[in-house]
């Protein structure tokens, strides 16, 4: 995987007889944050599930249409998706670190990719610290369990981790919501320096934050794509009134 | 009406407390004839030496190391052998599969069977089919593995405690969430890697409460050691697993059916009750200690 660019294709998808996701065809910028916004239900999280193969974890789910990433269909039968998971890291809205020290939390990941070099762990943990903004903070405490952190040095510490496997592409599911808005801003600040190195796609529900933070924009509504395209745009003059109405929060 | 409804009240705590006084009431007599009984007999001494006198004098040591001895055996069959069953149920099988219906019937059906049938098992499949096979194949027909031994009681043993371990382990590994599970796959691994390095770590407590309750609940039952490898009486201690060895259950059993002199095997009889009393005691109590800080550390 080069790029990072990702797109899907008519990708549909039923949990059971109920369809979530009404054939999303969408083209993704590569080292730019895309938003997905919505009202709850809409298939947001859903799509971006589909993204990492997620999904597959629930029973009773049958995906149709592709998803390509770097021009190859990961939902191909011979792709390997503990592999694919290794190039696509996800931040989950509620933090969920490991009741492991800070250090193992980070390293996890890595150790499962073969490294066990001490030396080469604690650089690839300390460099992750650094680039999840949360270093000065836990410099001190490395080997204290990883439960001992407030919720948002928790979910900056989940970033860490999954920077730590060294991703292409980062899926974040409202990583903010369950946090105050000191750490609110500190996670926007953080993807606002991330977007250099990685393509990032966050789902929100906080219309704001995705007018602050993103520059690609997606708004879903009942399980379809209703509109697409530059967050300015999107925020200032969308094409469709639906898009409009829920901007200007008549709905949702 | 309101007068009715006190009354009613009233009655409810007055019963649930007379309940609750006659049980701790019981509990507190049993204690006290026991150790009344035992507590001359207490010694370290006791503990740590052989019978004597056609076990009308000495200690009990033999049958303390051999239940200890037993009980470790046991562990080993039963620990890890239902540690992945529990796995398997778990993670493994899909809950409405009808492999995963019959394996949970099949501990739930372990768990019925009363004591003494786990004894005659283990005397036909162990000994006479398991152990005769093993003479015939291996030995020319020697007699050496289809007679009572400590490895065929421990086995026996493990049986029984096998749906306590199973049912112990798979509650605590339900109990980690799933968004641990999550996170492990997000990052790339397999589903055994989330197992070995999220789920299991996160399962300590049910793993170590379940081997607990296993031990404690082997240390004391008889009937399943019967007839496959508990002894009267050794002069030796076993060195082999194909010794038979002394239990302080059977120890008890044997002082108070077949004592040659009442009056100086009585107060045996309470110090070895008394101590099985308190090893009994020691390790529920330590599984629920265990049990607690983890649960508190997660």
């Amino acid at each position: 995987m080069k790029e990072g660019k990702i797109k899907s294709r008519d990708l549909t998808l039923f949990y059971g007889q109920k369809m979530a996701l009404n054939s999303i065809t969408m083209d993704i910028t590569s080292k730019h944050v895309t938003a997905l916004i919505g009202p709850s239900g809409c298939g947001k999280s859903t799509f971006l599930r589909t993204l990492n193969r997620m999904n597959d974890l629930i029973p009773n789910v049958k995906i149709t249409g592709e998803v390509l990433i770097d021009d190859f269909n990961i939902y191909n039968k011979q792709v390997d998706v503990v592999n694919l998971r290794k190039k696509i890291g996800m931040v989950f809205q509620k933090s969920n670190p490991f009741a492991k020290s800070i250090f193992e939390n980070v390293a996890y990941g890595p150790k499962i990719n073969g490294i066990h070099d001490k030396k080469r762990l604690t650089e690839i943990v300390e460099l992750s610290l650094h680039r999840a903004a949360i270093w000065d903070e836990v410099k001190d405490r490395m080997h204290d369990s990883a439960l001992g952190l407030s919720g948002g040095q928790q979910q900056r510490l989940c970033i860490a981790r999954t920077l730590a496997v060294d991703p292409e592409i980062i899926l974040m599911d409202e990583p903010a919501s369950a946090l105050d808005p000191i750490s609110t801003s500190k996670i926007e600040e953080l993807i606002f320096h991330l977007k250099e190195n990685y393509t990032i796609i966050i789902v929100t529900h906080n219309m704001q934050q995705a007018a602050r933070v993103s520059d690609y924009t997606g708004f879903f509504y009942l399980g379809e794509l209703v509109e697409f395209g530059r967050t300015k745009k999107i925020f200032t003059n969308p094409e469709k009134k639906q898009t409009e109405e829920y901007i200007t929060g008549r709905f949702g | 009406m309101k007068k009715l409804q006190k009354l009613t009240g009233g009655i409810m705590v007055g019963v649930t407390a007379a309940s609750v006084i006659i049980i701790i009431a019981v509990i507190i007599i049993m204690l006290a004839v026991i150790i009344i009984g035992g507590k001359d007999t207490m010694s370290w001494e006791f503990l740590t030496t052989f019978p004597e006198d056609g076990m009308t004098k000495g200690g009990i040591f033999p049958a303390l190391f051999g239940t200890a001895l037993m009980v470790i055996i046991m562990s080993i069959a039963a620990v890890p052998f239902g540690t992945i069953t529990a796995i398997y149920l778990t993670e493994y099988a899909r809950e409405s599969s009808i492999l995963s219906k019959s394996i949970h019937f099949a501990v739930r059906a372990l768990a019925m069977v009363p004591s003494i049938i786990f004894g005659l098992f283990g005397l036909g499949f162990f000994i006479k089919f398991v152990g005769g096979g093993i003479d015939d194949t291996f030995l020319g027909g020697q007699l050496k593995w289809a007679q009572p031994n400590i490895l065929w009681a421990s086995l026996t043993m493990a049986l029984l405690t096998l749906p306590v371990i199973i049912v112990s382990v798979e509650e605590s590994i339900r109990s980690v969430p799933r968004e641990l599970r999550e996170a492990s796959l997000a990052l790339g691994a397999t589903k055994w890697q989330t197992i070995l390095h999220v789920v299991l770590p996160g399962s300590r407590a049910g793993i170590l409460t379940g081997t607990i309750l296993a031990v404690s609940r082997g240390a004391g039952e008889v009937a399943p050691i019967l007839f496959t490898g508990a002894a009267y009486y050794l002069a030796t201690l076993p060195t082999s697993v194909s010794d038979q060895f002394m239990s302080l259950g059977y120890h008890i059993y044997i002082m108070s059916t077949q004592s040659s002199n009442v009056d100086q095997t009585l107060p045996i009889q309470f110090a070895t009750t008394m101590v099985l009393l308190m090893l009994t005691f020691v390790l529920n109590f330590v599984a629920v200690i265990i049990r607690a800080r983890l649960r508190r550390e997660q």
